[in-house]
């Protein structure tokens, strides 16, 4: 499986990319860690005339705390993500995502920037960039912007991104005492996508969910925020009823696909299981 | 002159492979590493559909783009590669339709290659398939082997009549008398799902035919090299001794790499063509939907009980789908025929019925695949007894023990003409319950249930046919060898050089052989160099299938280290002025048989063997170079046995099975190398783990696979597999010097069923039980009423 | 088109400069253009791990990685590594246990394990399994890979 001929072009600057995807439209591809790109290159199921290699593009590459948030640069690797201090303090629930991500190798290569681009819907990242409530910066020939990404994943492969725009950083708001986040997935296989994956944000007062932010992948075209699962557990102590109820509210927030890998059936199963299971441990 | 010790045998030895140096340092020559001058590539224009009608095929685009040498449609190629037919004499009534490297006028599955299209560089050729343009008319495909043989359901091949390939019914006994006297019945339904190798090394050939001279040398990653010349010299029109397959480094084959595939064939014959060398190196995609695909069946299974477990009687029912065609030389009826024929094999009811229907469909071909027939014969065996014993309320281990055939009823024909020389089924048990704690386990297995943690324990007895006879499937026509040859020369360094007949893909053939040698002649093992596969060099053979390497090969080495060894004693005999009786050899020194003492170097020997035979009797000749054959002659196959044990925790909230642990025990006859017989079982076991658990073909309605990519189609990776233990009995057979029997297949045979039985015990206490493979999630939670 | 790329970059400490098409792949380019042939190719998808290759002292998927995008990269591949003795007790062990059969899976699981044992000196057989669970080995079903891993993690400690 050999990918169809392209140009290849690496800018040395943001404007130079920019100008580059300009030219091209969307006849061209961005690459930068390649992992999900380049298999789909092999394939033939991307088919671009051109690839534009962000990975020289300076200052995307770091990870820094500022007032408005934790601030992930565009081209900081998963593996860099998963080792780092900043971000284990500032957004543990995306550390805790990592490990879940394919498999070591994958890692050193794969950037956020790229998943957030890409959005697959079983991908653990945008799952927590929605419960975290965080931003998406773009940049495009003479505009920047911030998007929520509560909005900025709106379906398969499909983004808020105009054409000619590329994802530059994830901003994650500072996160306020009480809070507390766990993520889980259900897979198959150590490293596959989820079947079902949960990215839970809560703040937790006296074993009591106050507020609840949970976003699942793998169960929608794009993430989901479980809102109708959120409001019946908010502010209610935890019991096994609550919990049911949480379950069945939780199908109306669904409405996850049928693939190989399991039915509509399965996916609402998991969800529910997933559920109940994470904020027991989110409580505990 | 020293003493030395009395003789060394490497026989039961875990020597470590020599080849893992090489391999280990990333010097493995694999096919596609191999690179020729002019070396031309080929990539295949596949039918997207699974039935359809050619109409045209356009490739000037195709011929235009530069670095494109040549585009060939299965009209042009029809003239250089006659086409075959997968059928045999002895699968009596079985027809199949004949095959060609390119289809002509139709495809009848996805993926079937239907132009080839040459050139520089492999991507270049994909550019130039990604050109061609064919013009397809869909037909109906057929898909479900349910209704492959409606009346309404469209014939694939009209000129066959029907759809189905082959069919058969035994009898033994009188099962409708056994059911009538039964305590109690039990009736079940198993499928099983379509799934393949996925060798790690794709299927690769490099074709290099030199016109000059008419001569064709194929670099193959394959099994069989001998049935490969056979063929490429009967289906191009070549003299047999013109055609030679090389068979270098293979990365796993397990029987996906010793059918004739179209794609192959038609490589060899572009190479003919263009007299260019020609490589073709499938790739992961091409891989699932044209590599062979095994063990899709139905089964329906109704077993007669006694009260006290004893089992009356058995009625089986099997029905497979193959592809359209029966795979070449072998047919794709084996897989079925053997899975019937097995099923009761282990235990000693005389009352057995079965019928099995193979049935062609629009799906990729299906052929022998390690350990064929013998994981759903045993898993659907072995589930139907784990049921019974729950059902009477008796215990699973006393079950099989009741019911076994039994050390004193050997030698023994099972109901469906199998013979058993001797097989050690309660030794093996007796073995697996120390080895495992079998006891403490069900203990600790129900004291967890009451705290809501859902272990089970699975057994699973097999039997497992190995080395076989002359019978398996020359009788029926193929040109396949089951007997095999060795050669050993004595260099003049006095070292030893094997070439042998039957073949390695990893498994330590080359080890084997070299562990028989030396021990055979009295060398040490690091005075042995074995080659494998090249038909010009070694001896003519039938590579490895069946699991027959130690049993033929290993027995063909045994006779001729003896030949050679006798001979290297006459020289020896001839040279020290005494008789060869005087002599022997052990640890390569030429030794006084009485004192040990060391009376000539064999380096010495070889020395005056070649450069100085005017210094022996002038009527003696050195004959230092030796050739024995042999073919297994007493038995139709060296039946193996063992029983394995899997151990899982089900969550029965997500339906994740978790696996615990596995043990194997099994006899194998006479271990040559118990390291690598224990590592044969554990990748074995992964890979019937792999079907009980994982891996799945899934096709639509329309014959289009969904699962044909590493995303897709789940094989078992490192963290989800168990420990396995391995524990061994040893009944060498008695019908060969060396006793060795095979073991590459055994661990395949019993792990489905022991997965699928550790599942249902799990699931027992909820009343539910799964009968079909892979076991998924959404497969558990339906069992459980919660989907 | 595609035209030709010129990229330098060094493989196993030797200086390399060629011209390649973007479109080829790191693995690939190593395979075919320096006929270093002891990384595999097993799938093209990124899954098996049979192409793993360090670039830049990183374990990367061969196959994943294009060869224009290591210009100016340092890349090791499992003729290097074995050259330089790195990996001589993993090797030794391999040996040992048998952990492989055919070999085509062996340079992906050497450079995964050895990456694991840097980050990892004292990881166990389930840490082990997970790090190595994007290799895939069909010949060996993985028991005899950990015990040769564990083995040589127990030897380093105690060294």
């Amino acid at each position: 499986m050999k990918p169809v001929p392209f140009a290849y072009h690496r800018p040395a600057s943001l404007e130079e990319a920019l100008a580059l995807l300009e030219r091209y439209g969307p006849d061209s591809r961005v690459l930068a860690g390649g992992q999900s790109l380049v298999p789909a290159l092999n394939m033939r199921l991307a088919a671009p005339a051109a690839l534009i290699d962000i990975n020289r593009l300076p200052g995307l590459d770091g990870i820094s705390l500022e007032p408005g948030g934790l601030v992930i640069g565009a081209l900081v690797r998963h593996g860099v993500v998963e080792d780092s201090a900043l971000v284990a303090r500032h957004a543990p629930l995306i550390a805790q995502a990592m490990p879940h991500v394919g498999h070591r190798a994958i890692r050193t290569r794969g950037t956020v920037g790229g998943s957030v681009a890409l959005a697959d819907p079983a991908a653990e990242l945008p799952a927590c960039l929605i419960a975290l409530d965080a931003m998406v910066r773009v940049a495009g020939r003479g505009s920047r912007r911030d998007i929520p990404a509560q909005r900025f994943f709106r379906g398969i492969y499909t983004t808020d991104l105009a054409p000619g725009e590329i994802v530059t950083a994830v901003v994650v708001p500072p996160i306020g005492p009480g809070w507390s986040s766990r993520f889980a997935e259900l897979a198959r296989r150590h490293g596959d996508f989820a079947l079902v994956g949960l990215a839970a944000h809560c703040r937790v007062d006296g074993g009591v969910i106050k507020e609840a932010r949970l976003a699942f992948c793998g169960v929608g075209p794009a993430p989901v925020r479980a809102v109708r699962a959120e409001a019946v557990l908010s502010g209610r102590r935890l019991d096994p009823d609550v919990v049911a109820e949480a379950g069945s509210a939780l199908d109306a927030d669904l409405d996850p696909p049928g693939d190989v890998h399991g039915s509509p059936a399965l996916r609402r199963h998991l969800a529910r299981v997933l559920l109940a299971r994470t904020v027991a441990q989110i409580v505990a | 002159m020293s003493q030395i010790e009395k003789g060394r045998s490497y026989i039961g030895e875990s020597v470590v492979r020599p080849q893992t140096a090489r391999l280990l340092a990333g010097r493995g020559v694999f096919t596609d590493d191999i690179t020729l001058p002019r070396m031309l590539h080929v990539a295949f224009v596949r039918s997207p559909h699974a039935h359809a009608r050619i109409l045209s095929i356009d490739s000037t685009a195709a011929r235009a783009l530069p670095g494109v040498v040549a585009v060939v449609t299965g009209e042009e190629m029809a003239g250089v590669c006659s086409g075959w037919v997968g059928t045999l004499a002895h699968f009596q009534g079985m027809k199949s339709a004949m095959q060609r490297p390119l289809a002509v006028g139709r495809a009848t599955w996805q993926g079937e290659p239907v132009a080839a299209v040459v050139a520089e560089r492999r991507a270049v050729a994909e550019d130039g398939v990604s050109r061609v343009r064919v013009e397809w008319a869909p037909l109906p495909a057929v898909t479900d082997p349910e209704t492959a043989l409606d009346p309404s359901t469209p014939v694939i091949h009209p000129e066959l009549g029907d759809n189905l390939a082959f069919k058969l019914e035994l009898n033994s006994g009188d099962a409708d008398a056994a059911f009538k006297g039964a305590d109690a019945v039990l009736t079940e339904t198993f499928t099983m799902g379509r799934h393949t190798g996925v060798t790690l090394e794709a299927r690769a050939i490099l074709a290099d035919f030199d016109p000059s001279e008419r001569r064709l040398t194929v670099y193959h990653s394959f099994q069989a090299p001998n049935m490969m010349q056979d063929i490429l010299a009967r289906h191009l029109g070549l003299p047999e001794q013109d055609v030679r397959v090389i068979c270098k480094d293979v990365g796993g084959s397990f029987g996906i790499k010793v059918h004739i595939y179209p794609d192959e064939m038609a490589t060899c014959a572009l190479s003919v063509m263009l007299g260019s060398p020609v490589k073709f190196t499938a790739d992961r995609l091409e891989s699932f939907v044209s590599d062979i695909h095994a063990r899709e069946h139905r089964v329906k299974a109704e077993l007669a009980v006694k009260r006290d477990g004893t089992i009356l009687g058995m009625r089986v029912d099997d029905l497979t789908g193959i592809g359209p065609y029966s795979v070449y030389p072998r047919t794709s009826a084996v897989e079925g025929n053997q899975t019937i024929r097995l099923t009761p094999g282990v235990y000693r009811f005389r009352d057995y019925a079965a019928s099995l229907r193979v049935v062609f469909q629009n799906k990729t071909p299906m052929c022998q695949y390690r350990a064929v027939g013998h994981p759903i014969a045993f898993a659907v065996m072995e589930a139907m007894v784990d049921r019974a014993a729950r059902g009477l309320g008796l215990d699973p281990v006393e079950v099989r023990r009741k019911n076994y055939v039994t050390a004193e009823m050997y030698p023994h024909t099972s109901q469906t003409g199998y013979f058993f020389e001797r097989l050690s089924h309660e030794e093996a048990l007796d073995k697996l319950l120390e080895i495992s704690d079998y006891r403490a386990l069900c203990a600790e297995r129900d004291a967890l249930r009451a705290r809501g943690v859902h272990r089970g324990l699975g057994l699973c007895a097999f039997i497992e046919l190995t080395t076989p006879g002359p019978a398996f499937y020359g009788v029926g026509g193929a040109r396949i060898s089951s007997q095999d040859g060795c050669t050993i020369k004595l260099e003049p360094s006095g070292k030893l050089t094997c070439m042998t007949g039957v073949t390695e893909q990893g498994q330590g053939t080359d080890t084997m052989i070299a562990q028989v040698v030396a021990s055979a002649v009295g060398v040490a093992m690091e005075d042995v160099r074995v080659l494998t596969g090249d038909t010009m060099v070694s001896p003519y053979g039938g590579g490895t299938w069946a699991s027959r390497g130690a049993g033929i090969g290993g027995e063909a080495a045994l006779q001729t280290g003896k030949t050679i060894r006798a001979n290297i004693l006459k020289v020896a005999a001839a040279i020290l002025q005494c008789e060869p009786e005087d002599l022997d050899i052990r640890l390569g020194k030429i030794v006084d048989t009485l004192t040990g003492e060391i009376r000539l170097d064999l380096a010495e020997l070889g020395r005056v063997a070649y450069f100085r035979p005017d210094t022996l009797p002038k009527d003696f000749q050195s004959e230092l170079t030796v050739t024995r054959h042999y073919v297994p002659r007493h038995q139709g196959f060296a039946f193996t046995n063992g029983i394995q044990l899997s151990h899982v925790e089900v969550d029965v909230e997500t339906g994740l099975v978790r696996l615990l642990k596995h043990w194997c025990v099994e006899d194998c006859g006479r271990i040559i190398n118990p390291r690598l017989v224990d590592e044969q079982m554990r990748g074995a076991i992964v890979q019937g783990i792999g079907a009980a658990l994982y891996e799945h073909l899934v096709y639509d309605e329309q014959g289009q696979l969904l699962s044909g990519t590493m995303m897709d189609y789940l094989v078992p990776m490192a963290a989800e597999m168990p420990d396995i233990v391995v524990g061994h009995v040893e009944t060498p057979t008695t019908y060969s010097e060396g006793g060795f029997k095979g073991a590459g297949e055994a661990g395949t045979a019993g792990a489905p069923g022991a997965v699928l039985n550790a599942v249902n015990d799990a699931l027992a206490p909820f009343g539910a039980r799964v009968t079909s493979q892979p076991i998924t999630p959404e497969v558990v939670l339906k069992a459980l009423g919660a989907l | 088109m595609d035209e030709a790329f010129q990229i330098s970059l060094t493989v196993n400490g030797v200086a390399v400069s060629r011209s390649v098409e973007p479109r080829q792949s790191l693995v690939d380019f190593l395979r075919y253009d320096l006929e270093l042939t002891g990384s595999h190719v097993g799938c093209e998808h990124g899954v098996c791990g049979a192409c793993t290759v360090r670039v830049d002292g990183a374990l990367v998927r061969g196959c994943l990685m294009l060869a224009v995008q290591c210009d100016g990269s340092r890349v090791e591949t499992i003729e290097g590594i074995a050259g330089t003795g790195e990996v001589f007790d993993l090797q030794q062990a391999f040996a040992q246990e048998n952990a492989l059969q055919c070999g085509f899976c062996t340079s992906g699981m050497l450079l995964t394990a050895q990456d694991l044992l840097a980050r990892m000196p004292g990881a166990n057989a389930q840490e082990i399994r997970e790090a190595l669970s994007g290799n895939y080995c069909r010949c060996t079903g993985y028991h005899s890979i950990v015990e040769a891993v564990r083995k040589t993690a127990e030897a380093r400690r105690r060294a």
